[in-house]
């Protein structure tokens, strides 16, 4: 399974909000979103992602970007995972039916089910305008990437 | 330290900014060069120091304190800093990591004082927004490196995460 590409319309999904209400393609449209793929809550190359994540929080916001988690953990779990990091970043629950939006995206992990640690930049039009995979889960993205492909994006 | 404040621009991929005047740097000046990035928060980093101080390394120590780490993080960087500005970097920085299980203000103000340090100055230093702009640039300089854990560690733009084990070290010379 391969990363979702530049240049592809996002396709239909259905992800779930903290609050459980959907998260699905018609949220993408009109702003900037990137979306994190991870494989677990409470791993420690997530937790060091997410933090890494929170400290430019800010920036994205400035770029009108707007970040969220994802993976195939249960709100509860991805919630309490936040919380311990003190993290504000939102968090989409992949759990039901479990991986069906990491799949769609590209973004499973198969040998395990999980969500591979991925990055999906999405524009306004809802269309993805970047995106990246690691080989495997333990390969940890820097904020610099994103920063590098907001900048070459199309304002 | 040159603004207040920072543009996304320093967060896009870059190398690690080459050898500062006003960079913490020991060691044999004849070594390799070793910049740590580091958190003195982080039981990581207290390794990473320990093993570099010992090695044959030139190590040059930047901040990598992010707040979403761990509460303390960044005054006790800027702390580190305060006593930077009365030439006690190194000194304040082993304290640090010699006991890191006590980073509030008094067991600041206790190293502090122990150091010889003006205490009123230090406290007046670590709540400069100078000195905080130099621990967030420096973070944002180690992100912009692809810094993804603390402790990471570059020798020229060859970057390692996490604790140097002995051959990693070795390879220093």
């Amino acid at each position: 399974m391969s990363i979702i590409a530049a240049g592809s319309d996002v396709p239909p999904f259905t992800l779930r909000r903290e609050d459980g209400e959907p998260f699905t393609r018609d949220d993408l449209a009109g702003r900037t979103t990137v979306l994190v793929f991870y494989p677990s809550a409470f791993s420690s190359v997530c937790t060091d992602q997410f933090q890494i994540y929170q400290e430019v929080l800010e920036d994205l916001a400035a770029q009108g970007a707007t970040l969220y988690g994802v993976s195939i953990d249960q709100t509860d779990s991805q919630v309490a995972f936040r919380e311990s990091l003190r993290v504000t970043i939102p968090m989409l629950s992949d759990a039901h039916p479990q991986g069906a939006a990491s799949a769609a995206f590209g973004a499973l992990f198969e040998p395990t089910g999980v969500s591979n640690r991925a990055l999906v930049i999405v524009g306004p039009d809802q269309k993805v305008q970047w995106s990246w995979e690691g080989e495997h889960p333990g390969i940890l993205p820097g904020a610099n990437l994103i920063f590098d492909a907001l900048a070459a994006s199309p304002a | 330290m040159d603004t207040l404040t920072h543009g996304m621009e320093d967060l896009r991929s870059a190398p690690p900014p080459a050898l500062r005047d006003d960079d913490h740097v020991r060691g044999d000046p004849d070594a390799t060069l070793v910049v740590l990035y580091a958190d003195f928060t982080c039981p990581r980093c207290a390794l990473a120091h320990e093993r570099l101080t010992c090695a044959r390394a030139r190590v040059v120590f930047r901040h990598m304190a992010l707040r979403a780490k761990h509460p303390r993080a960044v005054p006790v960087a800027c702390a580190a800093e305060a006593a930077a500005a009365q030439g006690c970097f190194w000194p304040f920085a082993d304290a640090l990591y010699a006991d890191q299980g006590r980073l509030d203000d008094p067991h600041l103000w206790e190293r502090a004082r122990r150091l010889g340090l003006d205490l009123e100055r230090f406290d007046e230093d670590r709540r400069d927004p100078l000195i905080t702009a130099r621990v967030q640039g420096d973070t944002r300089a180690a992100l912009a490196a692809g810094a993804t854990t603390t402790p990471t560690l570059f020798v020229g733009d060859s970057p390692l995460s996490g604790v140097p084990d002995g051959g990693w070290l070795a390879q220093l010379g």
